[in-house]
This record gives C-alpha cells, structure tokens and sequence, in this order.
C-alpha cells in the first residue's frame, strides 16, 4: 500500500491539469438541457465503469451488480439529502463507504466461489437490491422515485448550474480514471493482474490473493457509488428501475467494448455506448436493435474493445524501449554450504481419500546446498512440492522453514517467508510484461527491496540480467518461447531473494539446447550459494549440479544420501532406473 | 394442508418451466461452454410466433405450435452461426457478452416488429382445469408438469439410448477427442443449439397463457433458471430439472407464506445459501486445478 500512496502523491501534477481541463470542457459543452444531460449521463456512467475496469479488467473477477453499486451511492445521496436534509457531499460519504462495505462483502464471496459462481451472486445482490429499492417504500419511496435532489454548494462556490455540475462530474470523472490509470502500475495493481492471469502462482509468489480480490471489489464498489451519487445530484430524480440488473449488463458491455484493461477503454466505451444511441436515433424505432447487432460485431472484430485496438497498434510501434545500465549483479553474497536445515520436513503425508500420494517423508534440505528430489513417474514429487508451498494442506507430519513451522500456513505467507517455486507447466501472468512479471517477484512482502519502488525496478532488471533476458523486459510474457518463459518464471523467483528455490520439473519440455542452458543457469545459481529444491527427471541434470538426492517411490523415501551412493543404492536402480544407471541415457 | 397442497401443484407447474428453460442452458454449456443469456429471448420468440401463427394468422393451436417450434429449431442454428461461431476459440466472456448483444437485438427487433403491448394467448386446452377435493389443478399447468415430464424421459433416451445420445455426449466431454474419434462436433453443436432454441421456445409457448406475451415476459424467467442450474448443480441435467422445480416450489411457498412484493427474492436468496453452503449444487462435482 505504501507504495499506491506514493504513486498517488506523485500524481497530483497531472490531476490537477486533468481536473483544470475537465472543467474547461464542461464550460465548452453546448447550453442546452439535451447536451448536458448527456454528458452528464456520460461522465457518471463512465466513473462506475471505470470499477469495472478494476475489478473485472484488473483483477479478472466477473461482477454483474456495477448498477446495484451505482444506485446505492444514488439513493444514499437521494435519501441522505432530501428525507435528512444533509449536505450532498455528506451524503454522498455515507452512501460510498455503505457501498464499499457491501462491495467487499460481495468479495468475501470470492474466497470459495469464482467465475460463473461469482457472477451469479453478483446477478442475486442485484436482483435483491432491486426489489428492495422497489418494496421498502417507507425507506426508498418505493417504485415512484425520488424527486428533488438537490445539488450541493462547493467551498461557497453554486454547483447549480448544469455547467457547474457537468464540471464536477467531469472532474471527477477524470480523478477516477487517472487513479484506476495509476493504480495499474502500482504493487497492488500488479497483484491485482497476477491474480486475474494465474492465481496459483501469484499465490506462490507472496500474492494474498483473496485480500487482493477482496479489495478489488471494494474499490469497484466505491467507484460505482461515486458516479451513482453525481448522477442523482444531476438529474435530480431517481428510480429503482434506472438501476436494474439490464443496467448492470449496459454498464459490462460499456466496459468491454471500450476495453476493460484501461481506464480510457471505460471511458471510450461509455461514451460510444450513451452517444451511439442518441445518434442513431434518427432510425427511429430500429435503433435499439442496431445498437444490440454492433455490440456482436465490435465483439467479433474488436476481441480486447476499443482501446486495446488502440493500444496494440501503440505497443508494436513502441517495441524498441532500450533499458541503460550495465549489468546488474544479483546475488552479492556468496553463500556458503552449512549444516543448517533450511527446509525440513518430518513425516510429511498427504492423502487423497485412499490414495496415499506422499506416505510419511522425512528429509532436510541444508543451507547453500542443491537438494534434488527424484523418482519415477508418479510416486510423488509434484504432491510433495505443492504440499511444501501450500496449494495442498498436508494429511500429517510437519514442515519446518528457517526454524519456524510452516505446515498450517497459506502459500502467500510461505513465500512471504523466503520460499519461492517454479511450475512444471509454466504458470506466467501472460497478460503482463516479462518485467512485470518479475517485479511481482521482487515485491513480495519480507524481500529487502519490497518497499522501495525503485529499487524493485533494479532488482527485477537484475534477475532478468541473470537469466539473459533483459532484452525482452516490454515484451508480453505470452510472446515468448517456452523455454524463455520458464526463465522468466526463474527469475521472478529470484528476484524475491528467496531463501530456497523450490525448481519443480525446469527441464520439462525444453529442447537439447535450452536444457544445455538451463545447467548452466543452475550451475551458476549454485555458485552464487542459492539453496535449492529441484525435482527433475533429467538425470544428466540432476547428476551435474546435485549435492545431495533423495528419491521417492510410491509416495515413500527410498533412499537419501549423496549422488554417487544413492544412484548405486539396489532399491533406487530397481524402482527408478530399472537397470544400472551407466546405461541409462 | 389443502393450501399447501395447491401451492405445491402451482410450484410445480413454475418449477417446470424454469426446469425446461435450465435444460436448455445446461445443453449449450455442456456441449459449447456457452453460458447463453439470450435463452429467455429464445423463450420470448417462440412465444411471439404462436401469436403470429394463432392470433393472426387463425392457424390451428397445435399445428401453430410445431410449426413454431420448429422454426425456433432453425432459429437456434442462425443464433449458433452469428453469436457463438465466431468467438468460439475466445473464451467465456467474449460470448456471452456477444449473447447479451443478441438479446438487446431480439428484443428490440420484435419491439419494432409487433410494438410495446402485451398480448394475451389462449391455453393449450379450453377446460379450465379439475377439481380434486380443495385443490383446483388448472389444465395448463398441468400441461407443462406432462409435457416437461415426457421431455424430460424423452431427452434420456436420446442421450441414453441412441448413437446420437452418445455422440452428442461425447461432444460434450472432449470435443478433440470426439473430433478425432470421428464425430462431426460442429453438427453435434448445431444440433444442441438448436434443440435448446426449440425447447425455449416451447417453454415460452406454455407459460404464454399465464403471463401476457411481452418483449421483457421472459428475463427474469432466464434468470431464474439460471439460478435453478447453479442450484441442481452447474452444469448437471437432472440438477437443472430438480434445481428449477425447487426453485419453483419455494417461491410459490414462499410469496404465499412470507411476502408477495419480494417473490422474486426467494429465488436469489436460495441461490445465495446455496453458494455459501454447498457451491457446487445439488449435483455438482467439486472442481479443484492441479498445480
């Protein structure tokens, strides 16, 4: 959160040129009732839109209830103002702050359910809202609306006038989607991303990923209510049906056709969505019907809406960023072997109904050391992984990390503690750039550098210096070969300055070259002191940087010791090699 | 006991229309993962076309309703072709908000076509219904607990019994794999498609003579069965049948015991225990990723 406050100070230049600006274009807006009301129907929308954008476009979290939001802050300013006679902006604090609580309640849904799930507690809020709106007349005023709303004074300045007002809405309009354009770039928007493109790993990767969607939904929330206050000050009648679920699937579709990875994607989409019809309106009674048939095709032709077409022409003419500096080192210390117990686990099971997926492994991973796991195909090793990071809860036994037990503890909070992992089958946030990517690493909480925003920068450059792949930092993760992503994920890793890297299957699916690559990379790894966990099938790998094996069969401990005993012990030749090992490729 | 009774009949007879119309949500998501939020226009159409056939045009009453339905089967491939074909490699959302653009366009396109006001239909019978004791069964929704029934048996023996059946399911579980088994999957699909259109169509023919005909008549009714096939079980068909004939019941129930204004919340408030308590439904599967 630190650094969002930073960011947002650092801000304040450009929103106040922005604010300057908004206000001269309301000024220029023509003098007649039908303009302004639409611009102001406009610039309302486009605020609770550009919530959408955070939480669906951000976050990757279907929410179908943006209009429920909206007029909650209409109706607490409505209410607030007319029945108790508060100040508008009074009113319209309450409404935003029960609005956000109801946002993040909304969110505490995310903790079990997700995507169509999720969306249709999302359709029920609204629903209930709707009919609450429309039946608790001593409250709401019922079906007839509230009439009157007045609009507010602002530091003795009148925002009567439909210029003023528009003034204020555009201000407001433009705060919010610089704040949401902002938010992007910071330590929370980028968990935000990582949590939208691949949970596991954005968990592995210190990500408290329901906190994080959790909070997504509280500032969608906050944003609807916002432009749902603005917008029962300017139209000054309000009723339940202006904030049906058909309004919630209006302000979606604004979202995703203008493109909901941007703020200006929202406001894009806002505005065509409200201008659209008005212009087409000399079709007279088709032009509803025409405006359904151009939401299919901007959807067929326009995948990522609007402003992601925009942007994607911008990106490409942009790919030649160059980034200064010499290479940057990344491990200062060298770390040297020891006889402490990095990782240690003592009786560790794991079992799915009868299936006895790791029955009983003990073993220690000493500091500075490289650990290897091996063993056939399915005796164990990935369960026993995702068992030490947290993405299964051990049956039994016990896992101790730098003294402390970690066995009951989430992935996030593992990681937070100094154990980072790799995947098998690579898990990238491929909506991201590989730089991106790799700061995610660096920010994780308990990292040296994860405070400090720049200097996140210089020690994610540094990881992809290590990998050899500061060329690609603005390149989209997904572009990259395999192999290169799986650097990447390296180096997300390593830039957290991780205690114990857990490297779960590197080699798996690399080409004769890249696995020529990838011992090196290990081999330097391990000159530089790193302790490390890998699990491999490559036993050329294994053989060339491992200084202690042990080997799994049938979810049990055959053997523990160094490579050369192990590899000769009769049980491993038998379960694993089959034959004896010199003829093994 | 008799109220009770009589709720549970008409709940029943609710229950069988958002059965139906959750059947055919539950066929495009198994056989396309198409989440389609025009199903309740499918239902409002056929609706409509039994006005055109019946009303105005003085066909016979039944012949109208093949002659409906099986233009609502032709519908379902069209709806197939523009809303779904082309997005199909994109992912969830992109199609549905490409059916949520369908519906504003089905909507407003009959808006246009036939105007603002309601109709009233006749039912599938004259009789008015039977009287057994204090409970008055009326005759159309009788029909619907028949029809739907015979539906529903119907679409177990195809899926059960027939090549088609195991053909279609095949689809639905691994379309590669279907694909090079050598199953036509893009037949398969078109063929979903339009059996879902049909029987929306169908459902909306039947609950016609209970509401009035309207270009908005079957939103909610989409909703709610959408909820009914979260309830039974996303994704599960007899979750759908079961799920919409509970959700059916304790609306009824629940509008005659509690409150009449909230109807429309007993629905959603279910759902909503339903998520917190048993998210995968009634008959669900629990899904969970490998790392």
């Amino acid at each position: 959160m630190n650094g969002l406050s930073t960011s947002v100070w650092r801000g304040l230049p450009q929103a106040g040129v922005a604010a300057v600006i908004a206000i001269g274009l309301a000024m220029l807006a023509p003098d007649q009732g039908y303009y302004l009301n639409i611009l102001m129907q406009a610039s309302t929308y486009a605020i609770a839109v550009v919530g959408l954008v955070v939480v669906l476009g951000y976050c990757g979290q279907i929410s179908i209830a943006q209009a429920a939001f909206f007029g909650i802050g209409a109706y607490g300013v409505a209410i607030g103002t007319v029945d108790y006679g508060l100040n508008f902006f009074v009113a319209m604090l309450i409404a935003v702050g029960v609005s956000g609580v109801f946002g993040l309640i909304l969110g505490l849904g995310s903790l079990r359910l997700g995507g169509h799930y999720l969306a249709m507690v999302s359709i029920s809020f609204q629903q209930i809202l709707t009919l609450v709106l429309t039946n608790w007349i001593e409250f709401t005023h019922g079906p007839d609306g509230i009439r009157n709303i007045p609009r507010p004074r602002f530091f003795g300045l009148s925002l009567q006038g439909g210029h003023a007002f528009l003034a204020l809405c555009l201000v407001a309009m433009v705060l919010v989607a610089l704040f949401a354009w902002r938010l992007k770039a910071t330590k929370l928007g980028r968990a935000m991303q990582a949590v939208r493109d691949n949970d596991l790993a954005a968990a592995t990767s210190g990500i408290d990923v329901f906190g994080t969607k959790v909070i997504a939904f509280g500032i969608s929330a906050v944003l609807g209510a916002i432009g749902g206050g603005l917008f029962a000050g300017g139209f000054g009648y309000i009723s339940p049906d202006q904030f049906s679920f058909a309004e919630s699937i209006v302000l979606l579709t604004m979202a995703l056709l203008g493109g909901v990875q941007s703020p200006f994607g929202a406001l894009i989409g806002t505005m065509l969505l409200i201008i659209l019809p008005e212009t087409l309106r000399f079709l007279k009674q088709v032009y509803l019907a025409v405006y359904g048939a151009a939401v299919i095709l901007i959807m067929v032709f326009l995948p990522d809406g609007l402003w992601g077409f925009i942007d994607d022409r911008i990106r490409r003419n942009a790919r030649a960023i160059t980034l200064p500096a010499p290479k940057l080192p990344l491990l200062s210390q060298t770390g040297q072997m020891s006889a402490e117990k990095v990782l240690e686990v003592a009786d560790l099971a794991k079992h799915f109904g009868g299936l006895k997926a790791v029955d009983g492994v003990s073993f220690a991973v000493r500091r500075g050391s490289v650990h290897a796991l091996i063993g056939p195909n399915g005796s164990g090793k990935s369960t026993f992984i995702n068992v030490v990071t947290g993405l299964y809860v051990a049956t039994a036994g016990k896992i101790s990390f730098a003294g402390r037990d970690i066995t009951t503890l989430s992935p996030h909070q593992r990681n937070r503690r100094g154990l980072a992992r790799t995947f098998q089958n690579i898990r990238v946030f491929r909506g991201m750039t590989v730089l991106e990517n790799v700061m995610i690493g660096a920010e994780r909480v308990g990292n040296d550098v994860a405070n400090a925003p720049a200097e996140v920068l210089t020690r994610a450059l540094a990881a992809l210096d290590f990998v050899d792949m500061r060329a690609d930092a603005h390149r989209m993760v997904g572009e990259l070969s395999y192999g290169h992503q799986r650097y990447v994920e390296i180096a997300r890793a390593l830039a957290g300055s991780p205690d114990l890297l857990l490297l779960d299957e590197p080699a798996a699916g690399l080409n004769m070259t890249e696995k020529v690559e990838l011992g090196n990379l290990l081999k330097r790894l391990k000159g530089h002191g790193l302790t490390i966990l890998i699990v491999d099938h490559d036993m050329n790998l294994v053989e060339q940087v491992a200084d202690h094996i042990t080997v799994l069969n049938f979810g049990r401990r055959i053997a523990d010791g160094a490579p050369g005993d192990v590899l000769r012990h009769p049980d491993v030749i038998a379960a694993y090699l089959g034959e004896p090992r010199h003829e093994v490729a | 006991m008799s109220n009770f009774l009589q709720l549970l009949f008409n709940g029943l007879g609710i229950g069988a229309i958002y059965a139906l119309v959750s059947l055919g949500f539950v066929l495009l998501i198994r056989a396309a993962s198409v989440v389609n939020f025009g199903q309740g226009e499918f239902s409002m159409l056929g609706a409509y076309l039994l006005v055109v056939f019946f009303n105005i045009f003085g066909i016979n009453y039944y012949v109208s309703m093949a002659l409906s339905i099986v233009i609502m089967a032709g519908f379902g491939v069209i709806f197939a072709y523009t809303t779904y074909w082309p997005l199909r490699f994109r992912g969830g959302l992109p199609v549905i908000i490409s059916t949520i653009g369908a519906s504003i366009f089905l909507e407003n396109l009959v808006l246009v076509l036939y105007g603002p006001s309601s109709v009233q239909i006749d039912g599938l019978f004259d009789a008015d219904g039977i009287q057994i004791g204090d409970v008055f069964l009326a005759t159309q929704y009788l029909s619907i607990i028949v029809i739907a029934t015979i539906l529903v048996v119907l679409q177990y023996l195809v899926f059960e019994k027939t090549l088609l059946g195991k053909k279609l399911q095949a689809t639905s579980q691994d379309k590669e794999m279907a694909s090079l088994l050598g199953i036509p999957v893009v037949f398969m699909i078109l063929i979903t498609f339009a059996y879902s259109s049909a029987m929306g169509g169908l459902a909306g023919m039947l609950v016609a003579p209970l509401l009035f005909v309207s270009v908005n008549m079957a939103g909610i009714i989409a909703l709610k069965a959408f909820a009914a096939n979260i309830i039974g079980g996303y994704g599960s068909i007899p979750g759908a049948i079961l799920g919409g004939l509970a959700l059916g019941v304790i609306e009824t129930m629940g509008a005659s015991y509690i409150s009449v204004p909230y109807k429309d919340a007993f629905a959603f408030a279910m759902l909503l225990l339903f998520l917190m308590v048993r998210p995968q439904g009634l008959f669900g599967e629990k899904i969970s990723e490998k790392a």
